[in-house]
């Protein structure tokens, strides 16, 4: 097993006690979207119309709270030290740390999200849409959200600060894939948001880990 | 200019004279654009409440400005680790928040008269400008949470920077989310198709909010160099 | 290979404050200095520096091998273990994970790791979560590294502290291995090490 190979069964184990990992994100995305029926009250025609928005944002949401240790507790306990003096740059690392974040709760999300969405009233045949936008737009919730929880490091303030910090920043992920939700429900084209969606989310795993890495090192010097 | 103004001892010098000669450009240039604003016939389609975008899309361009100001500061303290270049970036948040919040106010009350709503989504540039405005917010929170003032600054430069590679990118996005949802009312303003009766006053009123923003950030920078001072004379004084 | 640490006309400021400036030292292959001073002098500062973790503000950090001086960044990933007042253990892992991947991330292999845990009597604990180690436990378990994953520079920051008089002892055979081995320690310390030690004060 190579140097990597050690890393990222690190952070899969890592990312798999955050906070229960999966169960948390899970938890608080099917919690939030239980208020919405209780609070607009049970009409379908109703929920049918929001279900898919509500799922995209609380989806955003959910990504987001679940990562406020992700560097917290390498930066807390002198993890963080013995990484940057390991043989992969910070870089790579912080990289390894987003997909590992990704695939413990982005994609069990990723999951819940056409259950949820269906459950509000989408058509069921919007599913397979749901589940692909809310992965991609889950990759690039996690590196966003990375880049947050990275610079919250040096504030000890975690999870608040990090949603107002990165939230403006999800404007066109949100926009991507809530349109590309939405056209695929109404018959309209929904290739070229889903292209946007994933360009987006490409884009932010190339440049965000240089943020991140940044970030990391400020904290600790 | 640059390098012959990163030495904060010529800054000073050069600013103590810019900032009050900025500041009348300002004030003349507003004053003549706001005049020739309020004497514009009133608009065939929307009266006389034309008269607010002279306030309101200067407003937002400054905004603008003060965020391309806000990212060339942290880009020039990342790279050079200047401490005038991170003065310059603290000094300027503020007031890009406050010229973002002017443009979101008056274009809420252009709204009201116009849309008979303080608020619609309809409009890409107004959503365009609360975005920004949060940007700005989340900067301003971001470094006042951070006790450690070389570490916070340093934060707030990634962030700044991450958020000027985003913004063309949000403005796209917002745009585009737009376009697809044209049953709303759109109202056009500022667009090319202005006369050049409007035209006039809009662009000196633009030139003087630009001028007010730069004698403004020269003066907060001023001040915060100052600030710095006193700092580092109090702790001297401690430890001696 | 680093066969030398030279730290050149060094100045580090922390905050408003500077801590030290034109210091000066180069340790050698073979040998180990105990870097004293008072509290604040800023010797964790200077271990940090070293590590590439803290920019001096002006100074000179280089590390020489056989051939001439390393590729700064090469010599830190490759050859620098630094062990600082937290030791960069997860609670709720067990022990004998945390120890076969520190080893392993700073270029040991899972056996070395393993008969280094042998060496620092720490076999007991191997199947036990972290959380449930003493703090002298912990910091064995972290020190497990320095001979799992062989690098010849050692930065250690009160490597003593939470140790007891056994503990210690066997911490003392280890490093005079390493230093007759050809390596090198630089240990910030209050109480003096056990084996023999060049000293170098830090501070006015």
């Amino acid at each position: 097993m190579s140097v990597v190979g050690v890393l990222v069964r690190r952070e899969m184990s890592l990312a798999w006690a955050r906070g229960g990992g999966a169960l948390l994100a899970v938890g608080f995305f099917a919690a939030a979207t239980v208020m919405l029926p209780l609070a607009l009250g049970p009409a379908p025609a109703r929920l049918a119309a929001v279900s898919g928005g509500v799922t995209w944002v609380v989806l955003a949401l959910a990504s987001l709270l679940s990562l406020d240790r992700m560097f917290e507790r390498d930066f807390d306990d002198g993890a963080l030290d013995l990484l940057a003096l390991g043989p992969l740059p910070l870089e790579v690392v912080a990289t390894i740390k987003c997909l590992a974040q990704w695939t413990v709760s982005g994609a069990p999300l990723a999951l819940a999200a056409p259950i949820v969405a269906v459950a509000l009233g989408a058509k069921p045949a919007a599913a397979p849409m749901i589940f692909v936008a809310a992965g991609l737009g889950g990759l690039a919730f996690a590196f966003l959200g990375g880049t947050g929880a990275a610079l919250a490091l040096a504030s000890r303030r975690g999870g608040v600060l990090i949603a107002v910090v990165v939230l403006p920043l999800l404007t066109p992920p949100v926009i991507f894939g809530g349109v590309a939700i939405e056209n695929y429900t109404s018959g309209l084209p929904w290739l070229t948001p889903l292209c946007l969606l994933a360009g987006y989310a490409l884009g932010a795993v190339a440049l965000t880990p240089f943020a991140m890495a940044g970030a990391c090192r400020n904290a600790q010097s | 200019m640059f390098a012959a103004l990163a030495n904060p001892h010529r800054f000073l010098a050069f600013s103590r004279w810019a900032a009050p000669i900025l500041a009348v450009v300002a004030t003349g240039l507003i004053a003549w654009g706001v005049w020739l604003g309020l004497n514009v016939p009133p608009d065939y389609q929307q009266g006389e409440t034309v008269k607010i975008m002279f306030i309101h899309v200067p407003a937002a361009w400054t905004s603008m400005l003060a965020y391309a100001c806000l990212g060339g500061s942290s880009f020039i303290s990342l790279v050079f680790r200047h401490a005038l270049a991170d003065a310059a970036a603290k000094a300027c948040a503020p007031l890009g928040a406050a010229f973002t919040g002017m443009s979101l106010v008056t274009g809420s009350l252009w709204g009201r008269p116009m849309w008979g709503a303080w608020w619609v989504w309809g409009d890409a540039r107004l959503v365009s400008v609360l975005v920004l405005f949060l940007l700005f917010l989340g900067y301003l929170a971001l470094r006042a949470s951070i006790d450690d003032e070389a570490k916070g600054a340093r934060a707030a430069e990634i962030l700044a920077l991450v958020g000027l590679i985003n913004l063309p990118i949000i403005k796209f996005s917002v745009d585009w989310w737009n376009t697809l949802h044209q049953g709303d009312s759109i109202m056009r303003a500022g667009g090319s198709a202005l006369a050049p009766v409007y035209m006039t006053p809009l662009l000196l009123a633009g030139a003087g909010f630009s001028a007010a923003f730069g004698a403004m950030w020269l003066v907060r920078i001023r001040a915060e160099i100052w600030r710095r001072r006193a700092n580092s004379l109090a702790l001297q004084a401690a430890l001696a | 290979m680093i066969t030398a640490l030279n730290v050149e006309d060094l100045a580090i400021q922390r905050g408003e404050r500077v801590l030290f400036r034109h210091f000066g030292l180069r340790v050698v292959a073979g040998e180990a200095v105990a870097l004293v001073g008072a509290n604040g002098a800023g010797k964790t500062s200077l271990l940090r520096a070293v590590a590439g973790m803290i920019r001096p503000v002006i100074g000179r950090i280089g590390f020489d091998g056989p051939a001439g001086p390393l590729s700064i960044d090469d010599a830190r990933r490759q050859g620098c273990h630094m062990l600082g007042h937290y030791d960069g253990l997860k609670a709720n892992r067990h022990v004998r994970d945390e120890l076969v991947f520190q080893s392993r991330w700073c270029g040991g292999t899972a056996e070395a790791a393993l008969a280094a845990a042998t060496r620092l009597n720490l076999t007991r604990l191997l199947d036990l979560e972290v959380r449930v180690l003493s703090a002298g436990q912990r910091r064995r378990l972290a020190l497990a590294r320095l001979i799992g994953a062989p690098r010849p520079l050692w930065l250690l920051d009160e490597p003593l502290a939470p140790l007891d008089t056994v503990s210690r002892a066997l911490l003392g055979e280890v490093m005079a291995e390493h230093v007759a081995g050809g390596g090198l320690i630089l240990a910030a310390v209050h109480d003096p090490l056990p084996i023999p030690v060049r000293t170098a004060e830090i501070g006015q």
